[in-house]
């Protein structure tokens, strides 16, 4: 790793102050960013440790508002019965994230925040992995784990396993900076960068993630993942869904998919479907198929349509408590 | 304090001032703080920054607190292998992907290639020299040899660290939290029935974690 410097300021507005300078750079659990810096992919002049940064751990269940601080552990976000009993879909999507080392690290904000996995972008080649002529490299290229539904030039895919589960069930993110804290849906702290060197996140200069909050009540969800390996890898790809409504009928569906695009990809047409719908062996088929259209596959990753679609319909299976 | 530390305007001071706010509210044992620091953690100024020339810290390395100078950007990993000699937690992949450099901080297990030592000072780190010596091994170690756990060796430190902390957690692991448990750790040369072995011993009573 090159030098650089670090700070561990104790409170918000602090860190925030040291977040404005150039270069400098949020340390949570490290586990991505450490890696990162080793491979020279980025650069830092100074390290911004939020490990003793007060107000940002912990876990708060109040009124069906589930609030979880951007420094709790995975470990400590799994190991609470009253978040995992308010959100059972939570437990899978951090199990899936197979290592006792890696939860006891890693944090949500860490989680919600790592860089793509994308192989050209860990090489050095940037997000978008332009070849000097301008051409793309993933579609010249190995693009067996790269998004079926791209934007723009961005191929790669959104890592998380939180996010699709959290933009499915409409949670917010508490994001503090220079003006003050701002509220927005989780899905809005990522883009697909239009050029290069513009990152997969809307956080400006000096903003950090202060926590996620979502209300949870009244609504049944799920998640769904597909993996080759159960242990120190990521998902091929996943579904999260959240339904509400009473009894058989549905009122309202999400279902987001994860590994697919450059974002969380909401799968608004397929939701959409299954509104006032009852779950059936039919309906659920019909909105996996509806959660692919218009998936534009690369060379290599055609496999991933069909994984989608199977990733909804357990999922969907999963949250109506139904074999499908 | 090292010519390094001069050089950047740094003092032991100064790094305790940024260095024990974090540490502080990170929930460390009292005992480890100087009373300079537990001052400077009320202090509302904005934090200096540190390095990247090296920091004086202090932490504790089974059992024993050690003071030394090191770079921001120097892991706990290669602190603990390059500066302290503590060469048990084992450098393979350097990346969070294998294992080999797994030690415990504060009791939860961690990849010490992934943690910047500047990060654990403050705090209680074991590592698999920690667990028990050749002459008085840790129930786990003793369990290793006993089931021949181990091949070449090099994940083994990580994977005794790893199996102690699975069963502090859970004494008799079922299938499923064994496979949770060891899931961070790596064998190249395919010693896992050994290491089951191990595992499920420990539900008969034979291994514990403590
Ligand atoms: C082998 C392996 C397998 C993995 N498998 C999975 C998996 O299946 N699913 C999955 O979801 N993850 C997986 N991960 C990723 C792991 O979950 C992340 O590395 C971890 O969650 C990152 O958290 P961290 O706290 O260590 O973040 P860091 O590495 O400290 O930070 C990551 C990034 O987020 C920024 N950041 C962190 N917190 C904040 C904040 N509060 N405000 C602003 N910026 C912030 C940092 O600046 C940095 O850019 C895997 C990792 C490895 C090594
Ligand atoms: S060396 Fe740390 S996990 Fe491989
Ligand atoms: S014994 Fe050789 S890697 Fe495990």
């Amino acid at each position: 790793m090159r030098p650089f410097g670090y700070a561990a300021p104790a409170t918000v507005d602090q860190a925030v102050g040291l977040l404005e300078a150039e270069g400098s750079e949020a340390l949570a659990g490290g586990t991505d960013l450490l890696s990162l810096l080793k491979d020279d992919v980025e650069r830092v002049e100074r390290l911004v440790a939020l490990g003793g940064v007060t107000g940002l751990s912990g876990i708060e269940l109040a009124g069906g508002m589930l609030r979880i601080g951007a420094m709790t552990t995975l470990q400590e976000l799994r190991d609470h019965d009253d978040a995992i009993a308010a959100l059972p879909a939570l437990s899978v999507a951090i199990d899936g994230v197979a290592s006792p080392q890696l939860r006891a690290m890693g944090t949500v904000g860490g989680d919600l925040l790592q860089r793509p996995r994308c192989w050209y972008y860990r090489r050095g080649f940037g997000l978008l992995a332009l070849a000097a002529d301008g051409r793309s490299m993933v579609t010249a290229g190995d693009n067996r784990y790269h998004a079926i539904f791209p934007e723009g030039e961005a191929r790669f895919v959104n890592p998380s396993s939180l996010a699709p589960l959290l933009v499915a069930v409409g949670a917010e993110a508490v994001v503090r900076g220079p003006a003050g804290e701002r509220r927005q849906p989780v899905e809005a702290l990522y883009r697909a960068p239009e050029v290069d060197g513009e990152r997969e996140n809307t956080l400006a200069p000096g903003e950090l993630l202060v926590g996620v909050e979502a209300n949870v009540e009244g609504s049944r969800s799920a998640v769904y993942e597909v993996r080759q390996r159960r242990a120190l890898d990521w998902p091929l790809m996943a579904a999260a869904v959240s339904l509400t409504g009473s009894g058989a009928r549905t009122e309202r569906a999400r279902i987001v998919l994860g590994h697919a695009a450059p974002v969380p990809h909401v799968a608004t047409a397929a939701g959409d479907l299954l509104a006032g719908q009852e779950l059936t062996p039919e309906t659920v088929a019909a909105a996996a198929d509806a959660a692919v259209e218009g998936a534009r596959p690369m060379s290599g990753n055609r496999y991933k349509v069909q994984l989608a679609r199977t990733a909804v319909r357990r999922a969907l299976g999963r949250a109506a408590g139904m074999e499908i | 304090m090292t010519d390094d530390a001069k050089r950047s305007g740094l003092s032991r001071r100064s790094f305790l001032r940024s260095g024990a706010a974090g540490a502080l509210s990170g929930g460390l044992a009292a005992g480890l703080l100087t009373e300079e620091a537990a001052g400077a953690a009320a202090d509302t100024d904005a934090p200096k920054t540190v390095g990247p020339g090296p920091v004086e810290i202090e932490l504790e390395v089974n059992g024993v607190t050690r003071r030394l100078a090191v770079e921001p950007r120097v892991t706990l990993l290669d602190g603990l292998r390059d500066r302290l000699d503590v060469t048990g937690p084992k450098r393979v992949c350097d990346r969070g992907t294998c294992g080999a450099c797994t030690v415990l901080e504060e009791g939860r297990p961690i990849y010490a290639c992934s943690r910047l030592m500047i990060e654990s000072a403050g705090r209680s780190v074991t590592t698999v020299e920690g667990l028990g010596s050749p002459d008085a091994m840790h129930d786990v170690q003793q369990a290793f040899v006993e089931n021949d756990a181990q091949q070449c060796g090099y994940c083994t430190p990580g994977f005794v660290v790893a199996t102690a902390a699975l069963l502090a957690r859970h004494p008799a692991p079922s299938e499923q939290e064994i496979e949770a448990g060891l899931g961070g750790n790596l064998c190249r040369c395919g010693t896992y029935k050994g290491i089951r072995a191990v595992v499920e011993g420990a539900g008969g009573g034979g291994v514990s974690g403590g």
